[in-house]
Protein backbone atom coordinates (compact mmCIF):
# COMPACT_ATOMS: atom_id res chain seq x y z
CA UNK A 1 0.00 0.00 0.00
CA UNK A 2 0.89 3.79 -0.91
CA UNK A 3 -0.34 6.59 0.16
CA UNK A 4 -1.63 9.42 -2.01
CA UNK A 5 -2.87 13.02 -1.25
CA UNK A 6 -4.56 15.23 -3.81
CA UNK A 7 -7.30 17.57 -4.25
CA UNK A 8 -9.91 16.34 -5.36
CA UNK A 9 -12.82 19.04 -6.44
CA UNK A 10 -11.54 21.71 -4.45
CA UNK A 11 -11.28 19.24 -0.76
CA UNK A 12 -7.77 17.75 0.20
CA UNK A 13 -8.67 14.00 0.16
CA UNK A 14 -5.33 11.23 1.16
CA UNK A 15 -5.93 7.69 0.83
CA UNK A 16 -3.84 3.99 1.73
CA UNK A 17 -4.26 2.53 -1.98
CA UNK A 18 -3.08 -0.53 -3.51
CA UNK A 19 -0.60 1.01 -6.29
CA UNK A 20 -2.64 -0.33 -8.70
CA UNK A 21 -5.74 1.67 -8.45
CA UNK A 22 -6.38 3.98 -11.32
CA UNK A 23 -7.25 7.55 -10.79
CA UNK A 24 -11.34 6.39 -11.97
CA UNK A 25 -11.33 3.70 -9.36
CA UNK A 26 -9.94 5.73 -6.37
CA UNK A 27 -12.40 8.51 -7.43
CA UNK A 28 -15.54 6.14 -7.48
CA UNK A 29 -14.67 3.41 -4.96
CA UNK A 30 -12.59 5.30 -2.77
CA UNK A 31 -14.23 8.89 -2.71
CA UNK A 32 -17.80 7.47 -4.08
CA UNK A 33 -17.61 9.83 -7.12
CA UNK A 34 -19.53 7.99 -9.11
CA UNK A 35 -20.13 10.53 -12.15
CA UNK A 36 -16.78 9.65 -13.69
CA UNK A 37 -17.77 6.73 -16.04
CA UNK A 38 -15.81 3.61 -17.19
CA UNK A 39 -17.18 2.87 -20.46
CA UNK A 40 -14.71 1.24 -22.27
CA UNK A 41 -11.97 0.49 -19.85
CA UNK A 42 -9.15 0.49 -22.63
CA UNK A 43 -8.78 4.73 -23.24
CA UNK A 44 -11.23 5.05 -26.52
CA UNK A 45 -14.40 5.86 -25.50
CA UNK A 46 -13.94 8.83 -22.93
CA UNK A 47 -16.37 8.08 -20.04
CA UNK A 48 -14.08 8.34 -17.70
CA UNK A 49 -12.42 11.86 -18.73
CA UNK A 50 -11.77 14.03 -16.13
CA UNK A 51 -9.30 17.34 -14.98
CA UNK A 52 -6.19 16.65 -13.90
CA UNK A 53 -4.22 20.20 -13.03
CA UNK A 54 -6.63 21.61 -15.15
CA UNK A 55 -6.18 19.29 -18.51
CA UNK A 56 -8.65 16.74 -19.41
CA UNK A 57 -7.26 12.99 -19.04
CA UNK A 58 -8.60 9.54 -19.21
CA UNK A 59 -8.88 8.67 -15.61
CA UNK A 60 -8.78 4.82 -16.22
CA UNK A 61 -5.49 4.77 -18.31
CA UNK A 62 -3.59 6.86 -15.12
CA UNK A 63 -3.04 5.69 -12.03
CA UNK A 64 -4.11 7.41 -8.68
CA UNK A 65 -0.88 7.28 -7.48
CA UNK A 66 0.30 9.24 -10.08
CA UNK A 67 -1.67 12.06 -9.14
CA UNK A 68 -0.33 12.30 -6.21
CA UNK A 69 -0.06 16.41 -5.31
CA UNK A 70 -1.87 17.44 -8.01
CA UNK A 71 -5.72 19.01 -8.36
CA UNK A 72 -8.61 16.85 -9.39
CA UNK A 73 -11.98 18.30 -11.22
CA UNK A 74 -14.83 15.81 -12.03
CA UNK A 75 -18.67 16.03 -13.12
CA UNK A 76 -19.52 17.00 -9.46
CA UNK A 77 -16.95 19.66 -9.35
CA UNK A 78 -18.77 21.65 -11.62
CA UNK A 79 -21.74 22.70 -10.17
CA UNK A 80 -21.91 25.38 -7.59
CA UNK A 81 -24.95 25.95 -4.68
CA UNK A 82 -27.55 24.45 -7.31
CA UNK A 83 -26.51 26.25 -10.46
CA UNK A 84 -25.04 24.12 -13.18
CA UNK A 85 -22.24 24.86 -14.89
CA UNK A 86 -22.36 26.68 -18.30
CA UNK A 87 -21.23 23.31 -20.49
CA UNK A 88 -24.16 21.33 -18.24
CA UNK A 89 -26.99 23.55 -18.80
CA UNK A 90 -26.25 23.55 -22.64
CA UNK A 91 -26.80 19.74 -22.68
CA UNK A 92 -29.64 19.87 -20.94
CA UNK A 93 -31.05 22.53 -23.38
CA UNK A 94 -30.18 21.13 -26.47
CA UNK A 95 -30.81 17.68 -25.45
CA UNK A 96 -27.35 17.01 -25.72
CA UNK A 97 -27.71 13.13 -24.02
CA UNK A 98 -30.10 10.47 -23.84
CA UNK A 99 -28.78 7.59 -22.28
CA UNK A 100 -26.35 9.95 -20.33
CA UNK A 101 -23.50 7.62 -19.94
CA UNK A 102 -20.95 9.26 -21.97
CA UNK A 103 -21.98 12.77 -20.82
CA UNK A 104 -19.83 13.73 -17.93
CA UNK A 105 -16.84 12.61 -20.19
CA UNK A 106 -18.60 14.23 -22.73
CA UNK A 107 -18.80 17.92 -20.46
CA UNK A 108 -15.69 17.42 -19.19
CA UNK A 109 -13.74 17.25 -22.81
CA UNK A 110 -16.30 20.13 -23.70
CA UNK A 111 -14.31 22.54 -21.24
CA UNK A 112 -10.81 21.25 -22.01
CA UNK A 113 -11.79 21.99 -25.71
CA UNK A 114 -12.97 25.54 -24.65
CA UNK A 115 -9.77 26.04 -22.28
CA UNK A 116 -7.60 25.37 -25.14
CA UNK A 117 -10.24 26.77 -28.68
CA UNK A 118 -11.94 29.45 -27.11
CA UNK A 119 -15.50 30.64 -27.15
CA UNK A 120 -16.01 30.30 -30.41
CA UNK A 121 -15.45 26.88 -32.08
CA UNK A 122 -16.78 25.87 -35.25
CA UNK A 123 -18.85 22.23 -36.13
CA UNK A 124 -15.90 21.22 -37.60
CA UNK A 125 -13.68 21.88 -34.30
CA UNK A 126 -15.58 20.26 -32.33
CA UNK A 127 -16.09 17.08 -34.36
CA UNK A 128 -12.59 16.89 -34.26
CA UNK A 129 -11.86 17.64 -31.16
CA UNK A 130 -14.13 15.14 -29.80
CA UNK A 131 -12.34 12.37 -31.50
CA UNK A 132 -11.76 10.62 -28.33
CA UNK A 133 -14.99 10.69 -26.76
CA UNK A 134 -17.74 7.99 -27.71
CA UNK A 135 -21.64 8.43 -27.71
CA UNK A 136 -23.44 5.35 -28.82
CA UNK A 137 -27.23 6.96 -28.54
CA UNK A 138 -27.30 10.36 -29.84
CA UNK A 139 -25.58 10.19 -33.49
CA UNK A 140 -23.36 13.65 -31.85
CA UNK A 141 -25.74 16.16 -33.54
CA UNK A 142 -27.39 17.85 -30.09
CA UNK A 143 -23.81 17.10 -28.54
CA UNK A 144 -22.09 19.44 -30.91
CA UNK A 145 -24.87 22.26 -30.36
CA UNK A 146 -24.56 22.03 -26.65
CA UNK A 147 -20.96 22.19 -26.91
CA UNK A 148 -21.43 25.05 -29.36
CA UNK A 149 -23.58 26.71 -27.22
CA UNK A 150 -21.81 25.94 -23.34
CA UNK A 151 -18.55 27.52 -25.04
CA UNK A 152 -20.65 30.77 -26.10
CA UNK A 153 -22.11 30.35 -22.75
CA UNK A 154 -18.89 30.27 -20.40
CA UNK A 155 -17.41 33.43 -22.21
CA UNK A 156 -20.66 35.33 -20.48
CA UNK A 157 -20.39 33.55 -17.22
CA UNK A 158 -16.62 34.74 -16.42
CA UNK B 1 -2.98 -5.94 -13.22
CA UNK B 2 -0.72 -7.63 -11.68
CA UNK B 3 0.20 -6.40 -8.68
CA UNK B 4 3.08 -4.21 -8.72
CA UNK B 5 5.41 -1.82 -6.47
CA UNK B 6 5.50 1.22 -7.28
CA UNK B 7 7.74 4.18 -6.97
CA UNK B 8 8.17 7.96 -7.50
CA UNK B 9 11.68 8.96 -7.31
CA UNK B 10 12.60 13.00 -7.43
CA UNK B 11 15.70 12.92 -9.99
CA UNK B 12 16.58 10.75 -12.59
CA UNK B 13 19.58 9.64 -10.19
CA UNK B 14 16.99 7.88 -8.28
CA UNK B 15 15.25 6.14 -11.15
CA UNK B 16 18.71 4.64 -11.98
CA UNK B 17 18.95 3.46 -8.49
CA UNK B 18 15.29 2.11 -8.32
CA UNK B 19 15.63 0.15 -11.30
CA UNK B 20 18.98 -1.56 -10.00
CA UNK B 21 16.84 -2.25 -7.43
CA UNK B 22 13.75 -4.17 -9.11
CA UNK B 23 14.20 -7.17 -11.62
CA UNK B 24 11.74 -6.27 -14.28
CA UNK B 25 10.42 -3.01 -13.26
CA UNK B 26 9.69 -0.74 -15.54
CA UNK B 27 9.46 2.79 -16.45
CA UNK B 28 6.21 4.65 -15.88
CA UNK B 29 6.17 7.86 -18.54
CA UNK B 30 2.73 8.84 -19.77
CA UNK B 31 1.11 5.48 -19.33
CA UNK B 32 -0.97 5.53 -22.46
CA UNK B 33 0.69 2.13 -23.65
CA UNK B 34 2.15 0.41 -21.05
CA UNK B 35 -1.05 1.07 -18.71
CA UNK B 36 -3.59 -0.54 -21.09
CA UNK B 37 -0.98 -3.63 -21.70
CA UNK B 38 -0.87 -4.19 -18.00
CA UNK B 39 -4.27 -3.80 -17.81
CA UNK B 40 -4.82 -6.83 -20.44
CA UNK B 41 -2.12 -8.33 -18.29
CA UNK B 42 0.33 -8.35 -21.33
CA UNK B 43 2.56 -7.42 -19.26
CA UNK B 44 3.75 -7.91 -15.66
CA UNK B 45 6.75 -5.60 -14.29
CA UNK B 46 7.45 -6.06 -10.53
CA UNK B 47 7.91 -2.14 -10.38
CA UNK B 48 6.35 0.81 -12.26
CA UNK B 49 9.27 3.47 -11.25
CA UNK B 50 7.41 6.79 -12.17
CA UNK B 51 8.85 9.73 -14.02
CA UNK B 52 5.97 11.70 -13.58
CA UNK B 53 7.69 13.79 -10.35
CA UNK B 54 11.41 14.16 -11.91
CA UNK B 55 12.41 16.92 -12.76
CA UNK B 56 13.74 18.49 -15.40
CA UNK B 57 12.17 16.45 -18.10
CA UNK B 58 9.87 18.15 -19.43
CA UNK B 59 11.71 21.49 -21.15
CA UNK B 60 11.13 22.27 -24.70
CA UNK B 61 14.14 24.55 -25.62
CA UNK B 62 16.01 26.00 -29.04
CA UNK B 63 19.68 25.12 -28.66
CA UNK B 64 21.96 26.49 -31.51
CA UNK B 65 20.39 24.77 -35.09
CA UNK B 66 18.54 21.87 -32.99
CA UNK B 67 15.02 21.81 -30.89
CA UNK B 68 15.31 19.67 -27.34
CA UNK B 69 12.66 18.09 -26.37
CA UNK B 70 12.97 16.89 -22.81
CA UNK B 71 11.72 12.89 -22.75
CA UNK B 72 8.51 13.99 -20.44
CA UNK B 73 7.12 16.55 -22.37
CA UNK B 74 3.42 15.38 -23.30
CA UNK B 75 2.08 15.23 -27.11
CA UNK B 76 -0.30 18.03 -26.03
CA UNK B 77 2.98 20.14 -25.33
CA UNK B 78 5.00 19.34 -28.71
CA UNK B 79 1.90 20.24 -30.82
CA UNK B 80 1.44 23.64 -28.93
CA UNK B 81 4.93 24.29 -28.91
CA UNK B 82 5.59 27.96 -29.93
CA UNK B 83 9.15 27.00 -30.61
CA UNK B 84 8.59 23.73 -32.15
CA UNK B 85 5.91 24.98 -34.64
CA UNK B 86 7.79 27.69 -35.74
CA UNK B 87 11.19 25.34 -36.37
CA UNK B 88 9.76 21.75 -37.12
CA UNK B 89 6.03 22.60 -37.92
CA UNK B 90 6.18 18.75 -39.27
CA UNK B 91 6.97 17.69 -35.60
CA UNK B 92 3.96 19.50 -33.97
CA UNK B 93 1.74 18.35 -36.46
CA UNK B 94 2.55 14.47 -35.50
CA UNK B 95 2.19 15.52 -32.24
CA UNK B 96 -0.87 16.62 -32.72
CA UNK B 97 -2.01 13.93 -34.47
CA UNK B 98 -1.37 10.95 -31.90
CA UNK B 99 -4.29 9.72 -30.48
CA UNK B 100 -6.84 11.88 -28.96
CA UNK B 101 -6.90 15.22 -27.07
CA UNK B 102 -7.23 13.79 -23.82
CA UNK B 103 -4.45 11.11 -24.63
CA UNK B 104 -2.08 13.76 -25.94
CA UNK B 105 -2.37 15.35 -22.85
CA UNK B 106 -0.55 12.63 -20.76
CA UNK B 107 1.14 10.27 -23.40
CA UNK B 108 5.29 11.53 -24.17
CA UNK B 109 7.49 11.81 -26.40
CA UNK B 110 10.17 9.50 -24.30
CA UNK B 111 7.71 7.26 -23.42
CA UNK B 112 6.75 6.85 -27.20
CA UNK B 113 10.20 6.82 -28.47
CA UNK B 114 11.22 3.98 -25.76
CA UNK B 115 8.69 1.80 -26.61
CA UNK B 116 8.89 1.57 -30.23
CA UNK B 117 6.18 0.50 -31.12
CA UNK B 118 5.84 -0.18 -35.05
CA UNK B 119 3.04 1.67 -35.87
CA UNK B 120 3.71 4.89 -33.45
CA UNK B 121 4.14 8.17 -34.94
CA UNK B 122 7.37 9.38 -33.15
CA UNK B 123 9.77 7.44 -34.30
CA UNK B 124 9.16 8.25 -38.00
CA UNK B 125 10.09 11.54 -36.69
CA UNK B 126 13.28 10.51 -34.61
CA UNK B 127 14.70 8.42 -37.48
CA UNK B 128 13.83 10.75 -40.38
CA UNK B 129 15.15 14.39 -38.89
CA UNK B 130 18.15 12.04 -37.41
CA UNK B 131 17.71 13.39 -34.20
CA UNK B 132 19.72 12.47 -31.07
CA UNK B 133 18.63 10.51 -28.38
CA UNK B 134 19.96 11.39 -24.89
CA UNK B 135 19.96 9.33 -22.44
CA UNK B 136 21.66 9.63 -18.79
CA UNK B 137 24.31 7.34 -19.65
CA UNK B 138 25.07 8.81 -23.88
CA UNK B 139 23.51 9.87 -26.58
CA UNK B 140 22.83 7.29 -29.10
CA UNK B 141 22.12 8.45 -32.97
CA UNK B 142 18.64 7.68 -34.44
CA UNK B 143 19.87 5.58 -37.22
CA UNK B 144 21.10 3.60 -33.76
CA UNK B 145 18.40 3.93 -32.11
CA UNK B 146 16.07 1.86 -33.50
CA UNK B 147 16.27 -2.13 -33.77
CA UNK B 148 12.93 -4.32 -34.80
CA UNK B 149 9.64 -3.97 -33.01
CA UNK B 150 9.46 -2.78 -29.45
CA UNK B 151 13.48 -3.00 -29.51
CA UNK B 152 15.54 -0.46 -28.96
CA UNK B 153 19.49 0.22 -27.99
CA UNK B 154 18.34 1.45 -24.38
CA UNK B 155 20.20 -1.13 -21.64
CA UNK B 156 18.83 -1.86 -18.43
CA UNK B 157 18.68 0.76 -16.28
CA UNK B 158 19.09 3.74 -19.31
CA UNK B 159 16.97 6.62 -19.01
CA UNK B 160 15.94 8.71 -21.73
CA UNK B 161 16.45 12.34 -20.48
CA UNK B 162 15.44 14.41 -24.06
CA UNK B 163 15.65 14.01 -27.80
CA UNK B 164 17.69 16.99 -29.82
CA UNK B 165 16.20 17.41 -33.36
CA UNK B 166 18.28 18.94 -36.23
CA UNK B 167 15.47 21.57 -37.79
CA UNK B 168 15.24 20.36 -41.53
CA UNK B 169 14.91 22.67 -44.47
CA UNK B 170 11.72 21.03 -45.44
CA UNK B 171 10.01 18.04 -43.68
CA UNK B 172 6.49 16.70 -43.67
CA UNK B 173 4.63 13.73 -41.61
CA UNK B 174 1.45 11.95 -43.42
CA UNK B 175 -0.32 8.94 -42.45
CA UNK B 176 -2.81 6.73 -43.32
CA UNK B 177 -4.81 5.78 -39.89
CA UNK B 178 -6.67 2.98 -39.74
CA UNK B 179 -10.25 4.13 -39.56
CA UNK B 180 -11.52 2.47 -36.54
CA UNK B 181 -7.92 2.57 -33.95
CA UNK B 182 -6.90 5.77 -35.40
CA UNK B 183 -3.21 3.81 -35.26
CA UNK B 184 -1.59 4.62 -38.58
CA UNK B 185 -1.46 1.82 -40.77
CA UNK B 186 1.10 3.57 -43.32
CA UNK B 187 3.17 6.58 -41.80
CA UNK B 188 5.61 8.27 -43.69
CA UNK B 189 7.93 11.34 -42.64
CA UNK B 190 10.17 12.83 -44.83
CA UNK B 191 13.13 15.73 -44.36
CA UNK B 192 15.54 17.46 -46.53
CA UNK B 193 18.24 19.68 -45.48
CA UNK B 194 20.75 20.37 -47.94
CA UNK B 195 21.00 17.73 -50.81
CA UNK B 196 20.34 14.94 -47.80
CA UNK B 197 16.77 13.89 -48.14
CA UNK B 198 15.46 10.89 -45.38
CA UNK B 199 12.25 8.98 -45.62
CA UNK B 200 11.24 7.25 -42.23
CA UNK B 201 8.40 4.53 -42.56
CA UNK B 202 6.05 3.62 -39.44
CA UNK B 203 3.83 1.36 -39.36
CA UNK B 204 4.14 -1.04 -42.29
CA UNK B 205 7.14 -3.58 -41.34
CA UNK B 206 7.23 -6.22 -39.19
CA UNK B 207 10.98 -4.77 -37.95
CA UNK B 208 9.04 -1.66 -37.17
CA UNK B 209 10.17 1.93 -38.22
CA UNK B 210 12.78 2.14 -41.24
CA UNK B 211 14.83 4.12 -43.79
CA UNK B 212 13.01 3.31 -47.68
CA UNK B 213 16.33 3.98 -49.16
CA UNK B 214 15.12 3.47 -52.44
CA UNK B 215 12.86 6.68 -52.36
CA UNK B 216 15.34 8.49 -50.22
CA UNK B 217 17.97 8.14 -53.72
CA UNK B 218 14.92 9.09 -56.14
CA UNK B 219 14.06 12.10 -53.85
CA UNK B 220 18.05 13.10 -53.61
CA UNK B 221 17.94 13.53 -57.36
CA UNK B 222 14.57 14.68 -57.34
CA UNK B 223 12.62 16.35 -54.47
CA UNK B 224 9.22 15.85 -56.24
CA UNK B 225 6.37 13.73 -55.84
CA UNK B 226 6.65 12.70 -59.15
CA UNK B 227 10.16 11.53 -58.33
CA UNK B 228 8.17 8.65 -56.16
CA UNK B 229 6.04 7.11 -58.98
CA UNK B 230 8.26 4.38 -60.57
CA UNK B 231 10.49 3.33 -57.32
CA UNK B 232 9.50 0.15 -55.81
CA UNK B 233 8.81 -0.58 -52.72
CA UNK B 234 9.87 -4.05 -50.98
CA UNK B 235 6.95 -5.29 -48.88
CA UNK B 236 8.42 -8.44 -48.24
CA UNK B 237 8.83 -7.53 -44.20
CA UNK B 238 5.87 -5.51 -43.87
CA UNK B 239 2.73 -6.83 -41.78
CA UNK B 240 -0.39 -8.60 -42.93
CA UNK B 241 -3.24 -8.65 -40.93
CA UNK B 242 -7.08 -7.85 -41.05
CA UNK B 243 -6.81 -4.49 -41.71
CA UNK B 244 -4.74 -4.68 -45.10
CA UNK B 245 -1.69 -7.03 -46.64
CA UNK B 246 1.96 -6.13 -47.10
CA UNK B 247 1.04 -5.57 -50.96
CA UNK B 248 -1.52 -2.60 -49.99
CA UNK B 249 0.84 -1.72 -47.36
CA UNK B 250 3.76 -1.03 -49.81
CA UNK B 251 1.38 0.60 -51.97
CA UNK B 252 0.38 3.04 -49.46
CA UNK B 253 4.07 3.38 -48.50
CA UNK B 254 4.67 5.00 -52.56
CA UNK B 255 1.20 6.62 -51.29
CA UNK B 256 2.04 8.30 -48.77
CA UNK B 257 5.17 9.42 -49.59
CA UNK B 258 4.65 11.52 -52.25
CA UNK B 259 1.75 13.44 -50.25
CA UNK B 260 4.33 13.96 -48.05
CA UNK B 261 7.09 15.24 -50.06
CA UNK B 262 3.76 17.63 -51.65
CA UNK B 263 3.07 18.48 -47.99
CA UNK B 264 6.94 19.73 -47.61
CA UNK B 265 7.02 21.69 -50.58
CA UNK B 266 4.02 23.34 -49.21
CA UNK B 267 2.16 22.64 -52.11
Amino acid sequence: MISVSMTVNGKAVSAKIDPRTLLVQFLRENLLLTGTHVGCDTSQCGACVVHVDGKAIKSCTTLAASCDGTSVVTIEGLAHDGVLHPMQEAFRENHGLQCGFCTPGMIMSAIDIVNRKGHDLDEHTIREELEGNICRCTGYHNIVKSVAAGAHAMAGSK
Amino acid sequence: MYAFAYQRPATVRQVQSALGKHEDAKILAGGQTLLPTMKQRLAQPSALIDLGHVAGLTAIEKKGRNIVIGAMARHADVATSELVREAIPSLAALAGGIGDPAVRNRGTIGGSVANNDPSADYPAAVLALGATIVTNKRKIAAADFFQGMFTTALEDGEIITKISFPVPAKAAYVKFPNPASRYAMVGVFVSKKGADVKVAVTGASNEGVFRAEGLEAALKAKFNPKAVEGVAVDGSNFISDIHGTADYRANLVSVMTKRAVTKALGK
